[in-house]
């Protein structure tokens, strides 16, 4: 494990050194990732000043809610956005060449590409999370600060699962990237808001089915001190990560019977 | 694929030929843990593939010809590197491994160059050296020569036999070119229709299918084709005649010696080339 690490952090390494040598390409690859994040950025400022509620939270509250998803999607992004390049691996047999190395696929997979640009995307939600905690008054303690450093890794694990998950059906379909697109940046969507303003089916399948609420929903009624306007059991407030450890292990075992299923190409 | 069947001995370099789609690279696919076959047993250096990947992957090597296993937009000693860690090779035997393949296969021009800017042959010579670095006992090569030009391919045939020769890996290799069967291989598989067809000696093969040797003669002066028990006459343009026979040659030599004035003679082996056609065509 610390070993994969290791060399996780080698082959990332490697790539940013690559990446950093054509330093203005780099530079204006990052901005633009930052600009186009900032236009959504400019959507979200638009729904803030024409409402001042969404449902029972303020617009502030919102905004922390739409941080910490939009931050974490950011750094998910970073770390496996890549995945949607690999559909197309699958289909030219490229695939290949990670089976024939004595470490596990989808930490190859992982390791396989890393565009630094992307952290042009969290400033975004960096920029609304500082304009949400300076002006909501939430009483810090040591509980609240653990929950959101805890936070961001536990949203990571979740929405890497679902993007893991969705890459299995690369196996089965030739294209399964738009379906999968559903899921994960449509996830990113729905995690950005608290659940409570959707209808109750989605609720439920954001809760139960991909577990997108625990993201940033239950965290965020713990941080914020809300009741929970859906009136669920507290202890699910605390249970993020080991909701997202589970979805981690299904995204895991997924992955191995989907393997299994690799035809590879060419004769 | 049907009823393939084979056993290879450590230390053999194996030729494995068939026309296009015939099933050799899926063969390979099940050696190296990628595709698991449907029926049937397979087992490589003791170890299911598909179950074992992992632990088979530290003990082979493999290379695709039409695939990149090295990192694009790296300098190419940096993908060197990375493949040191991703099999855990010490230091110190990565260090004498790569000075050797720097060596044999020239690498130094180009060791910091990123791939996606080495010619086809440079890269290949990195694809080498990627599937070697580990020291694996054995080596599969799915079509290494193709789209080389002739030194290129040379230098590939010859990095081969020294690592099968001088270090014992077995070499399992597919390919399209006859050449690199006839100067690298003795044991020769052909597979068409997903079906093994020939499983043998180069030179069994060239005596089972009978291609004929050819004797160019050259006389003092043209004359009619010439009447010569065992063999027959394919061609005539002039002075020079074209001689079918099978056999051995001596005896033949001296009867076209005895029957006109001999000025010059050479003596052409069965080509491959020629061999396989006809196996192809026959098996079908």
């Amino acid at each position: 494990m610390v070993d994969s690490v290791f060399l996780w952090r080698r082959l990332v390494g490697a790539q940013i050194r690559s990446q950093l040598q054509y330093r203005t390409s780099f530079v204006l690859d990052a901005f633009s990732a930052f600009l186009i994040s900032f236009i959504d950025f400019l959507a979200v400022l638009v729904i803030f000043h024409n409402t001042k509620q969404l449902g029972v939270w303020s617009i502030r509250e919102v905004a922390f809610v739409y941080a910490m998803s939009s931050i974490s999607f950011a750094l998910t992004d970073l770390l496996v956005g890549h995945f949607d390049q690999f559909p197309q691996k699958v289909r030219d047999g490229n695939f290949d060449i990670l089976l024939v190395r004595p470490r596990g696929t989808l930490f190859q997979l992982i390791g396989s590409d890393f565009q630094l640009r992307r952290l042009g995307k969290a400033l975004q939600g960096t920029l609304v999370l500082l304009y949400a905690v300076g002006s909501l008054t939430i009483p810090w303690d040591a509980g609240r600060i653990a929950i959101l450093v805890v936070m961001v890794p536990t949203a990571i694990v979740i929405f890497g699962s679902v993007w893991t998950i969705g890459s299995c059906l690369s196996f089965w379909t030739t294209d399964g990237g738009e379906f999968t697109n559903a899921f994960t940046y449509g996830g990113n969507f729905l995690a950005q808001y608290p659940i409570d303003i959707f209808s109750s089916w989605l609720r439920r399948f954001l809760a139960y089915i991909v577990p997108l609420a625990f993201v940033c929903y239950f965290p965020s009624l713990y941080i914020l001190d809300k009741p929970d306007p859906l009136e669920l059991p507290r202890l699910l407030e605390f249970s993020s990560p080991v909701v997202a450890l589970l979805t981690a292990c299904v995204a895991g075992l997924t992955w191995r019977f989907a393997v299994r299923h690799y035809r590879s190409a060419g004769g | 694929m049907k009823d393939i069947s084979f056993h290879v001995e450590r230390g053999e370099l194996l030729g494995y030929l068939g026309p296009n789609g015939a099933g050799k690279s899926t063969t390979i696919k099940m050696l190296t843990g990628i595709l698991v076959p449907s029926s049937g047993h397979v087992s490589v250096a003791g170890l299911d593939p598909s179950k074992r990947r992992i632990e088979l992957a530290k003990r082979i090597g493999a290379m695709f010809g039409q695939r990149v296993q090295l990192w694009w937009d790296l300098p190419l000693i940096d993908s060197f590197e990375l493949l040191r860690h991703i099999y855990k090779v010490p230091a110190d035997r990565y260090r004498t491994s790569l000075a050797r393949f720097r060596d044999v296969l020239d690498l130094d021009p180009f060791l910091h160059t990123p791939v996606r800017q080495l010619s086809l042959g440079q890269r290949i010579r990195g694809e080498l050296t990627a599937s070697m670095l580990h020291e694996p006992e054995l080596l599969f090569l799915d079509e290494p020569t193709i789209g080389l030009d002739v030194v290129a391919k040379q230098r590939v045939r010859d990095f081969l036999i020294e690592i099968n020769r001088d270090r014992g890996v077995t070499v399992l290799l597919t390919t399209h070119d006859l050449g690199d069967i006839e100067r690298l291989c003795r044991r020769l598989l052909v597979i068409d229709h997903g079906a093994l067809i020939w499983d043998g000696e180069i030179d069994d093969l060239k005596e089972r299918y009978g291609a004929e040797r050819l004797l160019i003669v050259d006389l003092e002066e043209a004359v009619p084709p010439l009447q010569i028990k065992g063999a027959r006459v394919e061609k005539v343009d002039g002075p020079r005649q074209w001689l079918r026979f099978r056999g051995p040659a001596a005896e033949l030599t001296a009867r076209v010696a005895a029957s006109a004035r001999l000025v010059d003679l050479q003596i052409t082996e069965p080509d491959i080339e020629e061999i396989v056609r006809r196996i192809y065509s026959g098996a079908r």
